[in-house]
Protein backbone atom coordinates (compact mmCIF):
# COMPACT_ATOMS: atom_id res chain seq x y z
CA UNK A 1 0.00 0.00 0.00
CA UNK A 2 1.12 3.74 -0.86
CA UNK A 3 1.36 5.87 1.44
CA UNK A 4 0.03 9.35 0.69
CA UNK A 5 2.15 12.79 0.87
CA UNK A 6 -0.82 13.28 3.48
CA UNK A 7 0.16 11.02 5.75
CA UNK A 8 3.66 11.22 5.52
CA UNK A 9 3.25 14.81 6.63
CA UNK A 10 1.01 14.06 9.00
CA UNK A 11 3.50 11.68 10.54
CA UNK A 12 6.55 13.84 11.01
CA UNK A 13 6.96 15.61 14.40
CA UNK A 14 7.27 19.06 12.99
CA UNK A 15 4.22 18.99 11.90
CA UNK A 16 1.71 15.96 13.41
CA UNK A 17 -1.46 17.58 14.74
CA UNK A 18 -2.10 20.61 12.38
CA UNK A 19 -5.60 21.56 12.69
CA UNK A 20 -7.82 21.93 10.42
CA UNK A 21 -7.00 20.70 6.88
CA UNK A 22 -3.41 22.30 7.41
CA UNK A 23 -1.62 18.79 6.53
CA UNK A 24 -3.62 18.64 3.18
CA UNK A 25 -2.60 22.36 2.36
CA UNK A 26 1.02 21.80 3.09
CA UNK A 27 0.94 18.42 1.36
CA UNK A 28 0.10 20.36 -1.67
CA UNK A 29 3.59 21.87 -1.76
CA UNK A 30 5.38 18.60 -0.74
CA UNK A 31 6.70 15.67 -2.15
CA UNK A 32 8.13 11.78 -1.27
CA UNK A 33 11.82 12.26 -2.59
CA UNK A 34 14.76 9.97 -1.90
CA UNK A 35 18.47 10.60 -1.67
CA UNK A 36 21.20 9.07 -2.43
CA UNK A 37 24.38 8.55 0.13
CA UNK A 38 26.81 11.81 -0.32
CA UNK A 39 24.30 13.40 -2.55
CA UNK A 40 23.96 17.37 -0.98
CA UNK A 41 20.30 18.29 0.52
CA UNK A 42 20.81 22.06 0.06
CA UNK A 43 24.34 23.74 -0.38
CA UNK A 44 25.82 26.82 1.07
CA UNK A 45 25.24 30.17 -0.85
CA UNK A 46 22.39 29.00 -2.83
CA UNK A 47 18.56 29.42 -2.52
CA UNK A 48 16.77 28.31 0.49
CA UNK A 49 13.72 26.94 -1.23
CA UNK A 50 13.10 23.57 0.19
CA UNK A 51 11.83 22.37 3.60
CA UNK A 52 13.65 19.04 3.93
CA UNK A 53 11.48 16.95 7.12
CA UNK A 54 13.50 13.19 6.96
CA UNK A 55 11.73 10.21 7.45
CA UNK A 56 15.05 7.83 7.34
CA UNK A 57 18.61 7.67 7.18
CA UNK A 58 21.09 10.51 8.62
CA UNK A 59 21.89 13.99 7.24
CA UNK A 60 25.18 15.64 8.25
CA UNK A 61 24.97 19.39 8.60
CA UNK A 62 28.56 20.68 7.15
CA UNK A 63 30.23 23.43 6.58
CA UNK A 64 33.61 23.63 3.92
CA UNK A 65 36.79 24.87 5.16
CA UNK A 66 39.68 25.61 2.99
CA UNK A 67 42.03 23.62 4.47
CA UNK A 68 39.98 20.91 6.45
CA UNK A 69 37.52 19.90 4.00
CA UNK A 70 33.70 19.39 5.08
CA UNK A 71 33.36 19.46 9.27
CA UNK A 72 30.08 18.22 10.08
CA UNK A 73 28.97 20.20 12.38
CA UNK A 74 25.64 18.30 13.42
CA UNK A 75 24.24 15.00 12.38
CA UNK A 76 20.45 14.84 12.15
CA UNK A 77 18.05 12.02 11.73
CA UNK A 78 14.36 10.27 11.55
CA UNK A 79 12.24 12.81 12.57
CA UNK A 80 13.95 16.15 12.20
CA UNK A 81 13.84 19.35 9.85
CA UNK A 82 16.29 20.17 8.18
CA UNK A 83 16.70 23.56 6.61
CA UNK A 84 15.34 26.72 8.25
CA UNK A 85 16.90 29.44 6.45
CA UNK A 86 13.47 29.35 3.77
CA UNK A 87 11.77 31.29 6.57
CA UNK A 88 14.28 34.28 6.60
CA UNK A 89 15.09 36.78 3.84
CA UNK A 90 17.56 36.75 2.16
CA UNK A 91 16.48 32.81 1.69
CA UNK A 92 19.99 31.43 1.23
CA UNK A 93 21.53 28.55 2.47
CA UNK A 94 24.23 29.25 5.70
CA UNK A 95 25.32 25.45 4.98
CA UNK A 96 25.77 22.21 3.35
CA UNK A 97 23.57 18.90 4.29
CA UNK A 98 25.13 15.74 2.73
CA UNK A 99 22.90 12.47 2.64
CA UNK A 100 25.03 10.00 5.35
CA UNK A 101 23.07 6.88 4.01
CA UNK A 102 20.08 6.36 1.73
CA UNK A 103 18.26 8.86 3.29
CA UNK A 104 14.55 9.62 2.74
CA UNK A 105 12.47 13.15 2.87
CA UNK A 106 9.64 14.95 2.63
CA UNK A 107 10.82 18.24 0.61
CA UNK A 108 8.37 21.20 0.95
CA UNK A 109 8.12 23.49 -1.80
CA UNK A 110 9.30 26.53 0.80
CA UNK A 111 8.34 29.09 -2.01
CA UNK A 112 4.38 27.42 -2.35
CA UNK A 113 4.74 27.25 1.29
CA UNK A 114 5.43 30.75 2.13
CA UNK A 115 2.96 31.62 -0.04
CA UNK A 116 0.10 29.30 1.92
CA UNK A 117 1.22 30.91 5.12
CA UNK A 118 0.98 34.22 3.81
CA UNK A 119 -2.78 33.25 2.28
CA UNK A 120 -3.44 32.12 6.12
CA UNK A 121 -1.85 34.04 8.56
CA UNK A 122 -3.56 31.27 11.45
CA UNK A 123 -1.30 28.59 9.15
CA UNK A 124 1.46 30.90 9.39
CA UNK A 125 1.82 31.66 12.62
CA UNK A 126 0.95 27.42 13.62
CA UNK A 127 4.33 26.89 11.01
CA UNK A 128 6.34 29.49 12.72
CA UNK A 129 5.67 28.56 16.48
CA UNK A 130 7.19 24.57 15.17
CA UNK A 131 9.64 25.82 13.71
CA UNK A 132 10.74 28.19 16.37
CA UNK A 133 10.79 25.45 19.22
CA UNK A 134 12.93 23.53 16.81
CA UNK A 135 15.28 26.36 16.68
CA UNK A 136 15.24 26.88 20.48
CA UNK A 137 15.87 22.71 20.95
CA UNK A 138 19.00 23.20 18.26
CA UNK A 139 20.11 26.44 20.48
CA UNK A 140 20.13 24.77 23.51
CA UNK A 141 22.02 21.90 22.14
CA UNK A 142 24.15 24.29 20.90
CA UNK A 143 24.84 25.78 23.79
CA UNK A 144 25.47 22.71 25.80
CA UNK A 145 28.14 21.55 23.28
CA UNK A 146 29.65 24.87 23.94
CA UNK A 147 30.25 23.93 27.55
CA UNK A 148 32.04 20.75 26.52
CA UNK A 149 29.99 18.61 28.56
CA UNK A 150 31.85 15.90 28.66
CA UNK A 151 35.32 17.57 29.69
CA UNK A 152 34.86 17.98 33.64
CA UNK A 153 34.62 15.95 36.63
CA UNK A 154 35.55 12.30 36.36
CA UNK A 155 38.49 10.77 36.43
CA UNK A 156 37.77 7.44 36.11
CA UNK B 1 36.35 -10.99 49.63
CA UNK B 2 40.20 -10.73 51.41
CA UNK B 3 40.45 -12.83 54.84
CA UNK B 4 44.34 -11.50 54.84
CA UNK B 5 44.86 -8.70 57.85
CA UNK B 6 44.21 -5.94 54.93
CA UNK B 7 40.96 -7.86 54.58
CA UNK B 8 38.88 -6.16 52.01
CA UNK B 9 35.45 -5.87 53.03
CA UNK B 10 32.81 -5.33 50.69
CA UNK B 11 30.71 -2.32 49.91
CA UNK B 12 27.35 -2.35 50.96
CA UNK B 13 24.96 1.05 51.13
CA UNK B 14 24.41 1.91 54.60
CA UNK B 15 27.13 -0.95 55.82
CA UNK B 16 29.70 0.18 58.85
CA UNK B 17 33.28 -1.34 57.86
CA UNK B 18 36.24 -2.68 59.88
CA UNK B 19 39.27 -1.13 60.07
CA UNK B 20 40.32 -3.70 57.05
CA UNK B 21 39.00 -1.72 54.98
CA UNK B 22 41.37 1.21 55.82
CA UNK B 23 44.69 -1.03 54.66
CA UNK B 24 45.64 -0.96 50.98
CA UNK B 25 45.85 -4.78 49.42
CA UNK B 26 48.76 -5.14 47.31
CA UNK B 27 47.66 -5.60 43.76
CA UNK B 28 50.37 -6.14 40.62
CA UNK B 29 49.65 -4.63 37.60
CA UNK B 30 49.30 -7.54 35.17
CA UNK B 31 47.95 -5.31 32.33
CA UNK B 32 48.12 -1.65 31.12
CA UNK B 33 46.32 -0.50 27.91
CA UNK B 34 45.92 2.98 26.97
CA UNK B 35 42.84 4.07 25.77
CA UNK B 36 43.52 7.65 25.02
CA UNK B 37 45.81 10.10 24.66
CA UNK B 38 45.18 10.81 28.56
CA UNK B 39 43.42 7.48 29.96
CA UNK B 40 44.80 4.06 30.75
CA UNK B 41 42.73 0.92 31.42
CA UNK B 42 45.07 -1.20 34.36
CA UNK B 43 44.12 -5.33 35.04
CA UNK B 44 45.05 -5.52 38.90
CA UNK B 45 45.70 -9.04 40.26
CA UNK B 46 46.14 -9.24 44.45
CA UNK B 47 49.34 -10.47 45.44
CA UNK B 48 48.85 -12.57 48.40
CA UNK B 49 44.82 -12.46 48.65
CA UNK B 50 42.03 -13.44 46.83
CA UNK B 51 40.40 -11.49 43.81
CA UNK B 52 37.95 -9.34 45.47
CA UNK B 53 34.08 -9.72 44.65
CA UNK B 54 32.33 -6.50 43.89
CA UNK B 55 29.11 -5.32 41.96
CA UNK B 56 29.21 -3.37 39.25
CA UNK B 57 29.07 0.52 39.63
CA UNK B 58 31.64 0.49 43.03
CA UNK B 59 34.62 2.09 43.15
CA UNK B 60 38.14 1.37 44.96
CA UNK B 61 40.55 3.60 46.27
CA UNK B 62 43.96 3.02 44.51
CA UNK B 63 46.99 3.81 45.98
CA UNK B 64 49.94 5.19 44.24
CA UNK B 65 53.00 4.39 46.75
CA UNK B 66 54.76 7.72 47.44
CA UNK B 67 52.25 9.35 45.93
CA UNK B 68 48.96 9.55 47.35
CA UNK B 69 45.34 7.69 47.32
CA UNK B 70 42.28 8.42 44.71
CA UNK B 71 38.74 6.94 44.21
CA UNK B 72 38.44 5.66 40.79
CA UNK B 73 35.45 2.92 39.58
CA UNK B 74 36.10 -0.25 38.80
CA UNK B 75 35.58 -0.24 35.18
CA UNK B 76 35.06 -4.55 34.65
CA UNK B 77 32.31 -7.10 35.03
CA UNK B 78 31.38 -8.63 38.21
CA UNK B 79 29.88 -11.53 36.98
CA UNK B 80 32.00 -14.21 35.53
CA UNK B 81 35.36 -14.23 37.82
CA UNK B 82 37.07 -11.79 35.26
CA UNK B 83 39.95 -9.46 35.71
CA UNK B 84 39.72 -6.41 38.18
CA UNK B 85 40.51 -2.97 35.74
CA UNK B 86 40.06 0.23 36.52
CA UNK B 87 40.25 2.69 34.20
CA UNK B 88 41.97 6.09 34.94
CA UNK B 89 42.04 9.67 33.60
CA UNK B 90 44.92 11.93 33.97
CA UNK B 91 44.05 14.68 35.75
CA UNK B 92 46.22 15.03 38.85
CA UNK B 93 49.21 14.02 40.72
CA UNK B 94 47.79 10.51 41.89
CA UNK B 95 45.99 9.97 38.64
CA UNK B 96 48.78 10.76 36.80
CA UNK B 97 51.39 8.24 38.58
CA UNK B 98 48.37 5.52 38.59
CA UNK B 99 48.61 6.12 34.60
CA UNK B 100 52.33 5.59 34.45
CA UNK B 101 52.31 2.67 36.08
CA UNK B 102 53.71 -0.20 34.25
CA UNK B 103 53.46 -3.80 33.84
CA UNK B 104 54.74 -5.45 36.92
CA UNK B 105 54.45 -2.37 38.91
CA UNK B 106 53.03 -2.55 42.68
CA UNK B 107 49.77 -0.39 43.54
CA UNK B 108 47.68 -0.53 46.83
CA UNK B 109 44.01 -1.17 46.78
CA UNK B 110 41.43 -0.32 49.01
CA UNK B 111 37.41 -1.49 48.60
CA UNK B 112 35.13 -2.37 47.04
CA UNK B 113 33.38 0.79 48.01
CA UNK B 114 29.85 2.22 47.64
CA UNK B 115 26.20 1.12 45.83
CA UNK B 116 25.65 -0.36 42.40
CA UNK B 117 23.88 -0.34 39.20
CA UNK B 118 20.74 -2.01 40.15
CA UNK B 119 18.88 -3.91 37.35
CA UNK B 120 16.42 -6.16 37.90
CA UNK B 121 17.34 -9.80 37.88
CA UNK B 122 16.15 -11.34 34.66
CA UNK B 123 14.05 -13.25 33.72
CA UNK B 124 11.47 -10.62 35.60
CA UNK B 125 8.09 -10.11 33.86
CA UNK B 126 7.81 -6.24 34.32
CA UNK B 127 11.53 -6.04 33.01
CA UNK B 128 11.68 -3.71 30.14
CA UNK B 129 14.49 -2.50 28.38
CA UNK B 130 17.59 -1.76 29.74
CA UNK B 131 18.60 2.23 28.85
CA UNK B 132 22.46 3.16 29.61
CA UNK B 133 23.41 6.82 28.81
CA UNK B 134 27.48 7.73 29.20
CA UNK B 135 29.64 10.70 28.86
CA UNK B 136 33.34 10.34 28.37
CA UNK B 137 34.85 8.53 30.54
CA UNK B 138 32.12 8.04 32.84
CA UNK B 139 31.43 4.99 30.37
CA UNK B 140 34.07 3.08 32.94
CA UNK B 141 31.55 2.85 35.96
CA UNK B 142 29.50 1.38 33.06
CA UNK B 143 31.58 -1.41 31.29
CA UNK B 144 30.98 -3.86 33.68
CA UNK B 145 27.36 -3.63 33.65
CA UNK B 146 27.02 -3.27 29.89
CA UNK B 147 29.51 -6.20 29.59
CA UNK B 148 27.02 -8.13 31.65
CA UNK B 149 24.02 -7.58 30.33
CA UNK B 150 24.82 -7.36 26.67
CA UNK B 151 27.49 -10.31 26.41
CA UNK B 152 26.64 -12.55 29.19
CA UNK B 153 22.77 -12.56 28.87
CA UNK B 154 21.90 -10.78 32.10
CA UNK B 155 19.61 -8.82 30.41
CA UNK B 156 17.13 -12.36 29.38
CA UNK B 157 14.64 -10.88 26.51
CA UNK B 158 15.29 -7.48 27.28
CA UNK B 159 16.67 -5.00 25.02
CA UNK B 160 20.12 -3.07 25.54
CA UNK B 161 20.67 0.47 24.47
CA UNK B 162 23.71 1.69 24.79
CA UNK B 163 24.18 5.73 23.93
CA UNK B 164 27.43 7.37 24.12
CA UNK B 165 28.66 10.64 24.32
CA UNK B 166 32.45 12.13 24.05
CA UNK B 167 33.93 15.58 22.90
CA UNK B 168 35.80 14.05 20.08
CA UNK B 169 36.64 10.78 18.24
CA UNK B 170 39.80 10.55 19.88
CA UNK B 171 37.97 10.73 23.66
CA UNK B 172 36.28 7.72 23.19
CA UNK B 173 37.02 4.76 24.81
CA UNK B 174 36.34 0.56 24.41
CA UNK B 175 36.52 0.47 21.04
CA UNK B 176 36.73 -3.31 21.27
CA UNK B 177 33.79 -3.07 23.95
CA UNK B 178 31.36 -1.54 21.71
CA UNK B 179 31.77 -3.83 19.03
CA UNK B 180 31.56 -6.69 21.00
CA UNK B 181 27.95 -5.34 22.55
CA UNK B 182 26.98 -5.02 19.21
CA UNK B 183 27.49 -7.84 18.08
CA UNK B 184 26.38 -9.27 21.36
CA UNK B 185 22.74 -7.67 20.63
CA UNK B 186 23.06 -4.19 21.67
CA UNK B 187 22.41 -1.29 20.26
CA UNK B 188 25.27 0.85 20.90
CA UNK B 189 25.15 4.36 19.43
CA UNK B 190 27.96 6.72 19.75
CA UNK B 191 28.33 10.42 18.93
CA UNK B 192 30.52 13.52 18.86
CA UNK B 193 30.35 17.23 19.91
CA UNK B 194 32.77 17.49 17.68
CA UNK B 195 33.77 15.61 14.34
CA UNK B 196 37.58 14.84 13.45
CA UNK B 197 38.28 14.45 9.61
CA UNK B 198 37.70 10.94 8.67
CA UNK B 199 34.95 10.78 11.58
CA UNK B 200 31.38 9.65 9.62
CA UNK B 201 29.43 8.29 12.76
CA UNK B 202 26.99 11.07 14.57
CA UNK B 203 27.18 14.49 15.44
CA UNK B 204 26.01 16.28 18.54
CA UNK B 205 24.85 15.89 21.75
CA UNK B 206 24.47 12.33 23.68
CA UNK B 207 21.11 13.16 24.46
CA UNK B 208 20.15 13.29 20.87
CA UNK B 209 20.49 9.39 20.80
CA UNK B 210 17.97 8.87 23.77
CA UNK B 211 15.66 10.40 21.99
CA UNK B 212 16.22 8.74 18.88
CA UNK B 213 16.97 5.15 20.86
CA UNK B 214 13.43 3.85 20.33
CA UNK B 215 13.36 2.06 23.16
CA UNK B 216 10.40 1.15 25.35
CA UNK B 217 10.06 4.14 27.44
CA UNK B 218 7.45 3.28 30.29
CA UNK B 219 9.05 0.27 31.67
CA UNK B 220 13.03 0.62 31.01
CA UNK B 221 15.62 1.05 33.34
CA UNK B 222 17.88 3.43 32.68
CA UNK B 223 21.91 3.78 34.26
CA UNK B 224 23.45 7.20 33.78
CA UNK B 225 27.21 8.25 34.14
CA UNK B 226 29.38 10.99 33.40
CA UNK B 227 30.00 14.60 34.62
CA UNK B 228 27.34 16.29 36.46
CA UNK B 229 26.01 18.57 33.73
CA UNK B 230 25.64 15.64 31.24
CA UNK B 231 23.63 13.47 33.81
CA UNK B 232 21.54 16.18 34.44
CA UNK B 233 20.69 17.06 30.79
CA UNK B 234 20.33 13.08 30.06
CA UNK B 235 18.15 12.13 33.35
CA UNK B 236 16.49 14.87 31.60
CA UNK B 237 15.57 13.84 28.28
CA UNK B 238 15.14 9.74 29.49
CA UNK B 239 11.80 11.37 31.42
CA UNK B 240 11.24 13.77 28.28
CA UNK B 241 11.23 10.14 26.26
CA UNK B 242 9.18 8.63 28.68
CA UNK B 243 11.35 7.08 31.40
CA UNK B 244 10.05 7.12 35.01
CA UNK B 245 12.65 9.25 36.88
CA UNK B 246 12.39 6.69 39.69
CA UNK B 247 13.95 4.46 36.99
CA UNK B 248 16.69 6.26 36.41
CA UNK B 249 19.88 5.85 38.38
CA UNK B 250 22.90 8.50 38.29
CA UNK B 251 26.74 7.58 39.31
CA UNK B 252 27.74 10.91 41.48
CA UNK B 253 31.15 11.38 43.08
CA UNK B 254 32.70 14.13 44.92
CA UNK B 255 35.99 13.96 47.29
CA UNK B 256 35.82 10.13 48.53
CA UNK B 257 38.87 9.47 50.85
CA UNK B 258 37.87 7.31 53.25
CA UNK B 259 35.58 4.90 51.52
CA UNK B 260 33.89 4.07 54.72
CA UNK B 261 31.33 7.23 55.54
CA UNK B 262 33.90 8.62 58.65
CA UNK B 263 35.48 11.57 57.10
CA UNK B 264 32.71 13.30 55.25
CA UNK B 265 34.52 14.86 52.72
CA UNK B 266 32.14 13.22 49.85
CA UNK B 267 29.29 14.46 51.44
CA UNK B 268 26.51 15.93 49.03
CA UNK B 269 23.27 16.78 50.68
CA UNK B 270 22.16 14.23 53.11
CA UNK B 271 24.29 11.40 51.29
CA UNK B 272 27.65 10.39 52.15
CA UNK B 273 28.78 9.14 48.61
CA UNK B 274 31.05 6.56 49.22
CA UNK B 275 29.06 4.94 51.16
CA UNK B 276 25.27 5.68 49.91
CA UNK B 277 26.50 6.57 46.98
CA UNK B 278 28.40 6.73 43.91
CA UNK B 279 25.10 5.08 42.44
CA UNK B 280 21.90 6.78 43.74
CA UNK B 281 18.05 6.90 42.23
CA UNK B 282 17.83 10.08 40.61
CA UNK B 283 14.21 10.73 41.19
CA UNK B 284 13.82 13.15 44.49
CA UNK B 285 16.85 14.50 46.32
CA UNK B 286 19.16 13.85 43.94
CA UNK B 287 17.10 15.36 41.16
CA UNK B 288 16.97 18.29 43.17
CA UNK B 289 20.76 18.66 44.00
CA UNK B 290 21.77 18.20 40.44
CA UNK B 291 20.41 21.57 40.10
CA UNK B 292 21.34 23.48 43.77
CA UNK B 293 24.47 25.84 43.59
CA UNK B 294 26.52 24.52 45.93
CA UNK B 295 28.29 27.29 47.87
Amino acid sequence: MTTSIAELVASHPLLAGLPGDATATVAACARNVAVAPGELLLAEGQPADTLYLVRRGQVAIEVHTPAGGAVVIETLGSGAAVGWSWLFPPYRWHFDARALDPVGVVAVDAVCLRGKADADPALGYELMQRVAAVLLDRLQMTRLRVLDLYGAGRHG
Amino acid sequence: MGETPTAVVPGVAGEARGHGSMAPVLHRVADRRRETADVVTLTLVPLDAPQMAFRNGQFNMLTAFGVGEVAISISSAAAGGGPLEHTVRDVGAVSHALCEAQTGDVIGVRGPFGSGWEVPAAPVAAAGDVVVVAGGIGLAPLRGAVSDLAERHCAGDRRVFVAIGAREPSQLVFDEDLERWSRAGASVAVTVDVAASGWSGRVGLVTTLVADAGFDAAGAVALVCGPEIMMRFSARALVDAGVPPESIQVSLERNMQCGGAWCGHCQLGPFLLCRDGPVLPYAGTVERLLLERER
